[in-house]
């Protein structure tokens, strides 16, 4: 099996973010990146599956501030290759960026076609897309998203997809595909330090050139706030005693305790 | 038998299984005699599938790849004990288990969760908590007396005080934080902190079997270090202290390093004076393993807990070399979850009943883990109106109010 | 002269969901405030019927196709591009639920139209759409506007009140081509319940809900006493289910049930829309975190900038307290 993992990188919320002096984008002063939870899955699943089937996975992305460290992670987690997109402007939309892999992963020597595509379903960022659905439609390949569950058996996959309510669909997709990724079978594996160093010292990442301009976004952010801190909550102080004794009084207002 | 396991030199970080043999400290494992004192002493001894004296049989049989597989190795919480009780002093906790630990982790088909979670904050963020690290000295803010936070302004001072994440992100830390801070602004002690610029020490991820992570750290922090202008670094973290003092010297670190109970036990004199309030407590101490067993601090706490006014201090049944470790140390912090799966009983639940047994009111700690996980078992064992547990520090700043 | 605004009405199941009323009720303004007509488009099989309630539309737009009985976006993509092509709307309301979701992923592209995503409002202003939106899991509130016809737009759950879209009197029905593919490469086979839930936690009137902040499966330990001395039931966000501490008939969200109970305790969930879609109609919402900024404080009644660790075991001895 060929499995392509797509990652990017997202705000890191655990630093507090900014506007920017622009009022339309985040301040990049303290701005760090972290890559896409739901890709973190992605790249997962695509070592789960090589795993059980044998074959190969194949860490990619565009270009971005600390995705050297993401991509020496994959290899070092097991993936067989990793390949960055270079030459490609700053600050891309989801959209964007989902489109112009669709036009540079065809050109990368040995790496399509792939029997499976798999990328987060999902990030905070994608204002304007969802990079697994645009880079599906822009390879021309079967869809289906927030999946939970992916074996692969010749040339379908058996694909579960959640609905509401707890409800899982299950699927026959033919591959190649691509598969938006909610959750891997098991949470994205550890991987020591010292196998992340050993890989940053033997790997190399395969740097691609995009050779192609992105496309213009067709939406545009024209201001950025924050909320309000706290919101419409109504805070409360006070020590763990005095704060579950509020608790009990709004319980007991309410005829619940 | 000797009362601390303090090597007498920093355990030379460049052995690894393979080349055990080619140094003293390696070969000596070899003199193993067998005698099970170390499995014997074991807290979690019961559970060991792999305590010392099996793992070294195995070593010398070429078997030790059968010890790699098995997760029994978690259960070590690097308490000394073991190292403690040999006759032959090897040196186990500090040497041979991270060494093979470092291959049961490698090996592990799935890392526990909260310790996966744990680790990969400790790299990314420089804490276990994952909080960001701009907000590592945001604790200083709520502190009465002035500390200076070097990272903000580099001026030349004798100590490098460094609270370490507990202290410095937890609430409980915290508190123990300011009343260091008190401390040594009451003994006229000229300190600054790093600040944002301060990083785990990662002893603990050492001692799990990240060696990586703590190679890591180490690069970051000497880094740190050499940019700052300082005669003494002083810790409140008692594993950061055996880091600094045992390991960082062989990667170019070589300034003096102390924890903050000895250190301000050396100045007993000049605090007497000012333990002026008195405090009705009686108190037992609980000896933590770096502190105690492997370094010899026995008598410096408990000094400055008799200094104390009004304080009455009481042993536990087990006290000094023979301390029961609280089980947060070599990664325990964050296996509470795979012990329990596993139906072990707390090493802090088992602690906690001594500390009752004794007597005391007040159990008097000096790591920031034991806070946590001491006030943790008086909830769950129910004894929230009989216990409560201190920091050394804090007792004494308690002592220090008007 | 702008087209008109259009809503996807979503089904599940054989009934449409309460979102589709949502969406009628902003497509609503939307229409007035464009001065245009509001259609629904209802894509399904042997379903005109469902027509009934979608009173608050001026037209309804519908396609029959055996393909709609299975919950697959390629034959709905295809269908709506089509008409979308022919009819020109100004936009189309989708709703971002996991029945959906990626039809909202695959449209605008093969559309080639704008597409934005995660509006928790949308307004008419100078005769053009500016929507509100959420990034970064609520840390952020951005303005957007579409460059292009038709705009996409990706409406969270809870964007109006639903009663204020649901209208009987079924206005004009017109019967639509379908188009869809004639091999399609994505085929559904089944549906898989959840396990037989000990509990329904649509049915409780207390829930206390863990999250991420709950550190490890022990600690759910101290939310099962409260909800039990409560007489309710425990929940989580999804990171827990997803760690396996809660089974998934306790998921609270996207993929999860919502809930509506009399009283939600949010113990360290940080509140990302996926989750409070599910929760925020509840009566009484208390959220406890560590993080000032956590966007859980946005929707609930009373908030505590706290360790949920600390808090829990405290309320498990006020409730005792309380009740004995």
């Amino acid at each position: 099996m060929n499995i392509l993992a797509v990652l990017k990188m997202v705000p890191d919320v655990v630093e507090e973010l900014e506007v920017g002096d622009d009022g339309k984008s985040l301040d990049l002063d303290f701005l760090r990146l972290i890559v896409n939870e739901r890709d973190e899955h992605a790249l997962e699943q695509a070592l789960l599956l090589k795993d059980k089937h044998g074959g190969s996975v194949t860490a990619v992305a565009i270009d971005a501030p600390e995705i050297d460290d993401v991509l020496f992670t994959a290899l070092a987690k097991g993936a067989d290759r990793a390949v960055k997109i270079t030459d490609v402007e700053e600050g891309l939309s989801t959209r964007a960026a989902a489109s112009l892999l669709a036009q540079v992963l065809p050109k990368v020597p040995n790496l399509l076609p792939a029997d499976l595509v798999l990328a987060g379903c999902q990030a905070t960022d994608d204002l304007d897309g969802q990079t697994a659905a645009v880079l599906a439609h822009g390879l021309e390949l079967p869809y289906l998203g927030i999946v939970s569950q992916v074996d692969a058996d010749g040339s379908t996959a058996c694909v579960l997809s959640e609905f509401p309510g707890g409800v899982r669909g299950e699927f026959e997709v033919d591959m190649p595909a691509v598969l938006g990724i909610q959750a891997s079978e098991k949470p994205p594996r550890y991987v020591p330090v010292a196998k992340v160093r050993a890989a940053m010292k033997s790997q190399t990442i395969e740097e691609v050139s995009a050779g192609t301009e992105p496309e213009a976004s067709l939406a545009a952010v024209t201001g950025m706030t924050k909320p309000e801190a706290g919101g419409k909550a109504e805070m409360l102080d006070g020590s763990p005693e005095e704060l579950a004794a509020k608790v009990g009084e709004i319980l007991s207002e309410r005829g619940l305790l | 038998m000797a009362e601390t396991t303090a090597a007498p030199d920093p355990v030379a970080c460049e052995i690894t299984l393979d080349n055990l043999l080619e140094f003293p400290e390696g070969r000596e494992i070899l003199t193993c005699i067998q005698c099970g004192m170390c499995a014997g002493t074991c807290p979690y001894g019961d559970v060991m599938d792999y305590p010392p004296r099996r793992i070294i049989k195995m070593l010398q049989a070429g078997l030790l790849e059968e010890v790699f597989t098995s997760d029994s190795l978690l259960n070590c919480i690097a308490c000394y004990a073991c190292m403690a009780k040999c006759p032959r002093g090897i040196r186990l906790t500090e040497l041979l288990l991270p060494l093979v630990k470092e291959q049961v982790f490698v090996q592990l088909p799935e890392v526990p969760a909260e310790l996966q979670k744990a680790l990969e904050n400790t790299l990314r963020y420089g804490n276990p908590m994952g909080e960001s690290p701009r907000k590592r000295a945001q604790w200083v803010t709520t502190t009465d007396v002035p500390i200076r936070d070097l990272s903000k302004k580099p001026e030349r001072v004798d100590v490098l005080w460094i609270p370490e994440c507990y202290m410095s992100y937890h609430p409980r830390g915290q508190e123990a934080a300011r009343a260091t801070a008190r401390v040594f602004h009451a003994l006229e002690v000229d300190f600054g902190i790093l600040g944002a610029r301060e990083k785990c020490a990662g002893e603990c991820a050492r001692l799990v079997g990240e060696a990586g992570l703590f190679d890591k750290l180490m690069d970051d922090n000497i880094k740190q270090f050499d940019k700052y202008d300082f005669n003494r670094i002083v810790t409140s973290g008692a594993h950061a202290y055996d880091a600094f003092k045992y390991l960082y010297p062989r990667f170019g670190f070589d300034q003096i390093v102390e924890h903050t109970t000895p250190f301000v036990a050396r100045r007993i004199e000049q605090l007497k004076p000012l333990l002026t309030k008195k405090l009705d407590y009686t108190v037992t101490y609980h000896d933590s393993c770096c502190l105690g067993r492997h370094n010899g601090f026995y008598e410096e706490p408990r000094t400055l807990l008799q200094a104390i006014p009004g304080v009455k201090l009481v042993e536990m049944a087990h006290n000094r070399v023979n301390s029961i470790c609280c089980g947060g140390g070599g990664g325990g912090m964050w296996l509470d979850t795979f012990y329990a799966a596993k139906g072990y009983d707390r090493l802090s639940d088992r602690r906690v009943k001594e500390a009752i047994a004794s007597g005391a009111e007040v159990l008097a700690v000096s790591c920031p883990y034991e806070v946590s996980r001491f006030e943790d078992s008086i909830k769950v064992l129910g004894y929230d109106d009989k216990m409560v547990v201190r920091d050394v520090v804090e007792l004494l700043a308690e002592a220090m109010e008007p | 002269m702008p087209g008109n605004v259009w809503v996807m009405a979503e089904q599940w199941r054989g009934e449409l969901s309460e979102i589709t009323y949502e969406l009628l009720a902003l497509g609503r303004e939307l229409a007035d405030g464009l001065g245009v007509q509001l259609e629904a488009v209802l894509l399904g099989h042997d379903a005109r019927g469902l027509a009934a309630t979608l009173g608050a539309a001026d037209g309804i737009l519908y396609a029959d196709d055996p393909a709609f009985t299975e919950p697959t976006a390629a034959a709905r993509s295809q269908t709506l591009a089509s008409l979308a092509e022919e009819r020109r709307p100004h936009c189309l309301l989708l709703g971002l639920t996991n029945l959906t979701a990626d039809l909202a992923g695959i449209l605008p592209a093969q559309l080639g139209a704008p597409f934005v995503n995660y509006c928790r409002d949308v307004r008419v202003a100078d005769g053009k759409l500016e929507a509100r939106c959420i990034l970064y899991g609520g840390k952020m509130d951005a303005a957007v506007e579409a460059a292009a016809e038709p705009v996409l737009l990706g409406v969270l759950p809870g964007v109006r009140p639903a009663d204020q879209g649901l209208k009987s009197g079924a206005p004009q029905v017109e019967d639509v081509t379908a188009s869809v593919p004639d091999a399609p490469r994505v085929r559904f086979t089944k549906y898989l319940e959840p396990e037989a839930g000990d509990v329904d936690i649509t049915q409780q009137e207390v829930l206390v809900a863990v999250g991420r902040g709950i550190a490890n499966e022990d600690n759910v330990e101290l939310a099962e006493e409260i909800a039990t001395a409560l007489g309710g039931a425990v929940c989580g966000s999804r990171p827990v289910i997803d760690q396996g501490w809660l089974p998934l008939s306790r998921q609270v969200g996207k993929s999860g049930a919502t809930v509506k109970p009399k009283f939600y305790l949010a113990a360290g969930i940080s509140g990302a829309p996926e989750h409070t879609e599910g929760m925020k109609g509840s009566d009484v919402i208390i959220a406890i975190n560590t993080d000032p900024d956590a966007p859980i404080f946005g929707v609930a009644h009373y908030g505590m900038v706290a360790d949920c660790l600390e808090i829990l075991p405290a309320l498990v001895e006020t409730v005792a307290a309380k009740k004995g």
